[in-house]
Parts: structure tokens; sequence; C-alpha cells
């Protein structure tokens, strides 16, 4: 069969909202476009933890401790899911580790921002978690097979996430004069760059969306953003606090919010290296992997050994 | 100044936007193979295929597999088996394979019309 036969096959099922399996053929830049993306997503889910793996230490009761470190532990569960149905495409974990460390591989650039007070752990919660589920529904229904599980598996873990990052700030929002201010500054600090998690405006492409034609996206950055905007606009008024954007209003011919322009030069910065926390993020997880290397190598060796000890017995 | 705006998603940062730098991660000598996971939802189920882990054994994979996959109260329990032992059909073979069952719909019940009157059948 000829590569133009292959590609329409290919083509008619994801049209047909077929699920593309490991096996099937697929074009190369398919393969490409998941496992940059998968993985990206997967480097996400484990740098993720380090903003709020800050705060497990100093969270102000037994039951927000608790709390936050099952909400870590699903994050590194999350990483695994994503870095498996990656590797389903052909590329090895130790590959995808080293172009994280390396910086060839990029993560979502919201965990380079400092998580500075209690209330962070909330807002994080409600608008980073809160935005990001909004992109992980959306590709419960993308196109490869393996990534579509993981998402569906990730996105029943994650609403507790933003629903116990929103408690966190109502019970902020209830309190004393100076816990309203914490929660209102870290609304503040988080509101903006959970705006950039949905990347560059529609308008500014210069790419054919191939990622739409492939259906491994299914919503543009600008209508995800909208969704998002309209969300918390609601919700904000719940916790009685005030969203850092006085252009933020309710358009009746729209029927959605109008709201002020992002700072796309923060936003690019942030994306090449530049921003607040890029390299104390890398150098955590280098740190980690590579004080953590004796301990794979001894489990493997022990592995080894009982499995000597077997064959000996059987012998 | 010429600033030229790509497009990409979340998760999806173009290779030739990042900064790469020379660090060189030490690849492991000893690589934990990657381990398939089943599990029962509850007593009287299948076993199902949820995912995918590595582990150095397969006493290890079942550890793993519950930190991973049971936070919740998802099983009661779990079957590893190592991946490279798992034989999978080949989805170009499809046709040869799946296609003959499909004019048998005499194998299906609904095939058979009976009269009204015939109960529990």
């Amino acid at each position: 069969m000829s590569v133009q036969d292959l590609e329409k096959i290919f083509q008619d099922a994801i049209d047909s909202e077929i699920k593309i399996e490991p096996k099937n053929w697929m074009p190369d830049a398919y393969r490409k476009t998941n496992i940059r993306q998968i993985s990206q997503h997967a480097h996400s889910e484990i740098v993720g933890m380090l903003p709020e793996g800050n705060w497990i230490s100093r969270a102000p009761s037994l039951k927000r401790k608790a709390i936050l470190i099952a909400k870590v532990q699903d994050e590194a569960g999350h990483g695994l899911y994503l870095y498996s149905a990656a590797e389903t495409l052909g590329t090895s974990r130790d590959e995808m580790i080293n172009d994280l460390h390396s910086g060839k591989a990029k993560y979502s650039s919201i965990f380079n921002y400092p998580t500075l007070t209690w209330a962070d752990m909330g807002a994080v919660g409600w608008l980073v978690d809160g935005a990001a589920i909004l992109n992980q529904v959306m590709l419960c229904r993308t196109s490869y097979g393996p990534y579509a599980r993981a998402m569906v598996r990730i996105c029943k873990e994650e609403s507790f996430h933003q629903r116990q990052g929103f408690e966190s700030l109502l019970v902020l929002s209830q309190g004393t004069e100076e816990q309203k201010a914490m929660c209102q500054d870290a609304i503040n600090r988080w509101w903006w760059p959970s705006l950039m998690m949905f990347g560059p405006k529609d308008s500014e492409s210069t790419n054919s969306d191939q990622s739409m034609k492939w259906k491994i996206k299914r919503k543009t950055n600008d209508e995800l953003r909208q969704q998002f905007v309209d969300m918390i606009a609601e919700q904000i008024k719940l916790l009685g606090m005030q969203l850092p954007d006085d252009k933020l209003k309710w358009n009746e011919q729209r029927k959605h919010n109008d709201f002020g322009e992002i700072n796309w030069a923060e936003f690019w910065a942030v994306v090449k290296g530049n921003g607040p926390c890029n390299k104390q993020r890398l150098e955590a997880r280098r740190k980690a992997h590579e004080e953590g290397k004796w301990v794979r190598e001894a489990a493997m060796a022990y592995a080894d050994k009982k499995a000597n000890q077997k064959k000996q017995e059987a012998a | 100044m010429n600033i030229q705006i790509r497009k990409f998603y979340y998760g999806d940062i173009p290779e030739e936007k990042s900064s790469a730098s020379t660090y060189k991660t030490e690849h492991d000598t000893t690589a934990w193979p990657l381990w398939e996971i089943f599990i029962r939802s509850k007593q009287g189920l299948d076993h199902k295929h949820v995912g995918s882990l590595h582990a150095a054994d397969a006493q290890m994979a079942i550890e793993n597999a519950r930190d991973v996959y049971t936070r919740r109260q998802e099983g009661v329990s779990i079957w590893v088996v190592e991946s490279k032992y798992i034989t999978a059909s080949n989805p170009e073979e499809a046709g040869e394979l799946y296609e003959p069952a499909v004019d048998k719909i005499y194998r299906h019940p609904t095939f058979y019309n009976l009269p009204d009157e015939v109960n529990h059948m």
C-alpha cells in the first residue's frame, strides 16, 4: 500500500471518530506531535509537584496537609499515566527525562512561578488546575487512544484538586482581614499566568492547524480561554474577591466576558527560560534524578539476585 | 523588531522554541522493565487492563500498581505481566481475522423470529 493510501485510511479513521492505537499506521508527524505533546504534558505534572511540595511541611493543619499530600501524589500518578502513553509511540522514559533535564522539552510555564503564601495553594488548585481541567476534558476525546484513556483517568482524579483549592480559598475569604488580604493577593498573582496557560491568541497563529485536523486538539486556545474566564468570573463572586483586570466585563452581545490584554512579553520570557523559577525547577528535577540513581540500580540488582536464586532452586 | 508568534497548545511547545542546554542525564545502565497492569475492580468481575509502569520485578510492579491505580479503592486484586510477554494481533490482519464473522448473523439470537407467545427464550 502506498503512503497516500495509508494516509487516507488514517484520516478516514480520525474523521469517523475511530481512535488511533499504538500498532496502527500513522504519519510520522502525527507520532512526533503526540510524543512531544504527551511528554510535555507528563513533564508538567511532574514539575507541577514542586511548587506545591513547597507547602506540605508548612500546611496550616493536619487536614490540609493530608489533602495536599494526596494531591501531589495524584500529580505523580498523572505524570506516570502520560509517560506510559508516550512510551507506546516508541520513545523511552530515559529519553523523555533527558529531554526535560536538558531543557529541550518544555513543561507548562505556570510552574515557573513561585508559591509565596499558603493562599497560593488554594489559588493554584482553583485557577491553575481549573485551567488545566478545561484542556484535559477536551483531551479525553483526543484521537490517540492511549492519550485519551490517560486523560479520562486524570480527569476523574483532577476534579478534587480544583474543589479543594476553591474550598481552601473560601475559608480564607471568610477569615480575618489578614487572611482575606492573603487570599486576594494570591488571586492577583495567579490570575494572569493562569490565562497564559492556554497559549498565544488564535489570530497570531502562522501555522496551519494540523492538530485540529488530526483531532489531537479539538478547541482553539481562545475558545478555551474564554470558557475559563466566564467560569471564573462567576465563581469569584462567591469568594467576594476581585480579579485583577479592570477591563473584565460581561458583554451582552457576545454573551461572554470581555477581558484585558495578556502580557505576551512576559509569556514568551517565561517560555524561553527566564521566568522566576525556571532554573530552580530544573535543578530540583535533575538533583532528584541523580540522587535516586543508586536506588534504581540497587532495586534492579536485587531483582536480578532474586531471579538467579529462583533459577538455582529450580535446578 | 521582528517577533514571529506561532500558535502552540498547552503542553505542546515546539522544540525550536526551547533553549536546550548541553545538560545530559547519565543514561541508566539498568533501566527497569515495563509491566502491564490489570485490576479487578470488585469481586466477581474480570481483571481489566488499566495501564503500564516500570518496576524492577513483579513484586515491585504490584506495589507500584497499588500506589498508582488503586488510590481510590479502584481494585481488590492486581495482575502484572511484563510487557514483552504480551503478543498482540496485527491490525493489518484485521480483515482475515474478523471479517469471516460479519456475515454469520445467524449466530445472534435476534436472527430468529418467533411467535410472541413464546416466553422466556
